[in-house]
């Protein structure tokens, strides 16, 4: 569904992104792992139009996905995306959160898309929370609306760049559950993440990637318990060991 | 000492009354310069937040042919004295076959001039937006008008007000300038009235007054709602 073929990518000189090619078939999960600078973040917002790249080829169900094209609006819609620092509107509630997407961009009814919104808010488990505003909410709370703005768009496919790492580690798993129920929906999901875990107990595969390049990839447990891979191995003793 | 204490004091008494009589006398006359200055600043300001705003927008854009020439336009405009940008509107105008009343090319100066200090306030505002905003505003489809209407403008609105109220103040001031192109707002009158009645004391103390009364419920006002909007979250 979602296919890298040889993309490269550089900020001025420097190159982020060396040749990267990956295939994520739908209703797959597949967890991004790596360390910080290699350029996870950079694949993630290359796939929905935020970073454009050079060279090579990032595909959604056969439309090619090119940032500077006016259609990347459409792709947008397609492909949603939840970041680290949640990123709601600070000024508007939950509830319009969710409903701003589908309100204004796909312009559909503002009765039906509060209902959905509503049912959406409730499947995170925060449907008594829908008049609240973002700031007297806790960050497991903002993280989960997100995701309701996010399925909102009825994405065919999720980004998802650390959405735990900014959050207190008792609320990591208020977020992480909500993720488990939709990997179990079979919605098609790009997670970067530190939560190996998480990563081999919910993902189908998992790519260790690393200077700019895909070091390895397959299957999740496999590659989790027996990295092939010098670095991979190093990379996963951090994460796991850290002191 | 004390004798020309008293002397002062005997002086002052009298000189106290005879204000109170002439201000009465000169008020009617400078409230209508007032009239003029709050219609003057007004429509100026609506002008200048107009024209500021397309400024701050075709600034910000990613389009860089629209981007440069506003930036230029933006920095000629601000380099220029306020009384040179009016001069030249007012003068050099009807020689290319724009004639202007001085109201309105008072009006026009004063807001062009400020239109290009507000863009750049504006501009300000906008770029002070957490860029995770228009990062989240793309990632469920905006496009740019959008985004700037919903999530962009309604956040840079507390940041810019502050400075925006400012500016008014400023604005409102600046409009004594247009007396030099005989425009009869209240500095105008002032000036009239005072080169008639040779009392600049009590003429130029109301004038100084009556400016005082515009802008200090004003600065009040915007300080109100600044704290409004703060408590708003
Ligand atoms: N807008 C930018 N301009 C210039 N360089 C950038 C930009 N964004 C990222 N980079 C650089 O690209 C490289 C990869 O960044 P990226 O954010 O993709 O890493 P990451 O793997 O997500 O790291 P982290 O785990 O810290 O989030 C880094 O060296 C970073 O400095
Ligand atoms: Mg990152």
């Amino acid at each position: 569904m979602i296919t890298f073929d040889d993309v490269h990518k550089s900020f001025g000189a420097h190159e982020v992104l060396k040749g990267i090619n990956a295939e994520i078939a739908k209703g797959q999960v597949v967890c991004l792992i790596g360390p910080s600078g290699s350029g996870k973040s950079t694949l993630l917002r290359c796939v929905n139009g935020l970073e454009t790249y050079q060279r090579g080829r990032i595909s959604i169900d056969g439309t090619v996905v090119d940032a500077a094209s006016p259609q990347v609006h459409a792709i947008c819609t397609r492909v949603s995306m939840v970041f680290q620092r949640f990123n709601l509107f600070p000024h508007r509630t939950a509830l319009e959160n969710v409903m701003e997407g589908p309100l204004y961009v796909l312009k559909e009814n503002r009765n039906q898309v509060r209902d959905r919104a509503m049912a959406l808010l409730n499947r995170v488990g925060l449907a008594d929370k829908t008049n609240a505003y973002p700031a007297s909410l806790s960050g497991g709370q903002q993280q989960r609306v997100a995701i309701a703005r996010a399925l909102a768009m009825r994405p065919q496919a999720i980004l998802f760049d650390e959405p735990t790492s900014a959050l207190d580690p008792e609320t990591v798993g208020e977020v992480l559950q909500v993720m488990r129920a939709l990997a179990d929906e079979n919605m098609t999901m790009l997670v970067v993440t530190h939560e190996i875990q998480f990563a081999r107990e919910v993902s189908d595969s998992v790519l260790f990637l690393d200077g700019g390049r895909i070091v390895e990839q397959g299957p999740a447990k496999e590659l989790l318990r027996h990295p092939k891979h010098e670095r991979t191995r190093d990379f996963l003793h951090r994460v796991m060991h850290p002191v | 000492m004390t004798g020309l204490d008293g002397r002062e004091r005997a002086k002052r008494k009298p000189a106290m009354t005879n204000f109170i009589a002439h201000a009465t006398e000169y008020l009617p006359l400078l409230l209508h310069g007032v009239w003029l200055t709050v219609m003057i600043t007004l429509l100026a300001l609506c002008l200048a937040t107009a024209l500021g705003l397309v400024w701050a927008l075709l600034r910000t854009s990613e389009i860089r042919s629209l981007a440069v020439p506003t930036r230029l336009l933006v920095d000629f405009v601000r380099g220029i004295p306020l009384l040179v940008v009016l001069f030249y509107i007012y003068f050099v105008a009807p020689e290319i076959g724009i004639n202007l009343t001085a109201l309105q090319a008072g009006t026009i100066g004063l807001g062009l001039a400020h239109s290009c200090y507000l863009g750049e306030t504006f501009r300000a505002g906008i770029e002070a937006v957490d860029k995770g905003q228009v990062e989240a505003a793309k990632s469920i489809g905006m496009k740019r008008a959008l985004m700037m209407r919903r999530v962009v403008l309604p956040q840079a609105v507390k940041i810019i007000l502050p400075p925006y109220a400012n500016n008014m103040i400023m604005l409102l001031k600046d409009s004594s300038l247009v007396s030099v192109i005989s425009v009869q707002e209240l500095t105008m009158q002032g000036k009239m009235l005072a080169s008639s009645t040779f009392d600049n004391m009590t003429v130029f103390t109301l004038v100084a007054l009556l400016y005082l009364c515009l802008t200090v419920p004003l600065n009040l006002f915007m300080r109100r709602v600044e704290s409004y909007l703060g408590a708003a979250g």
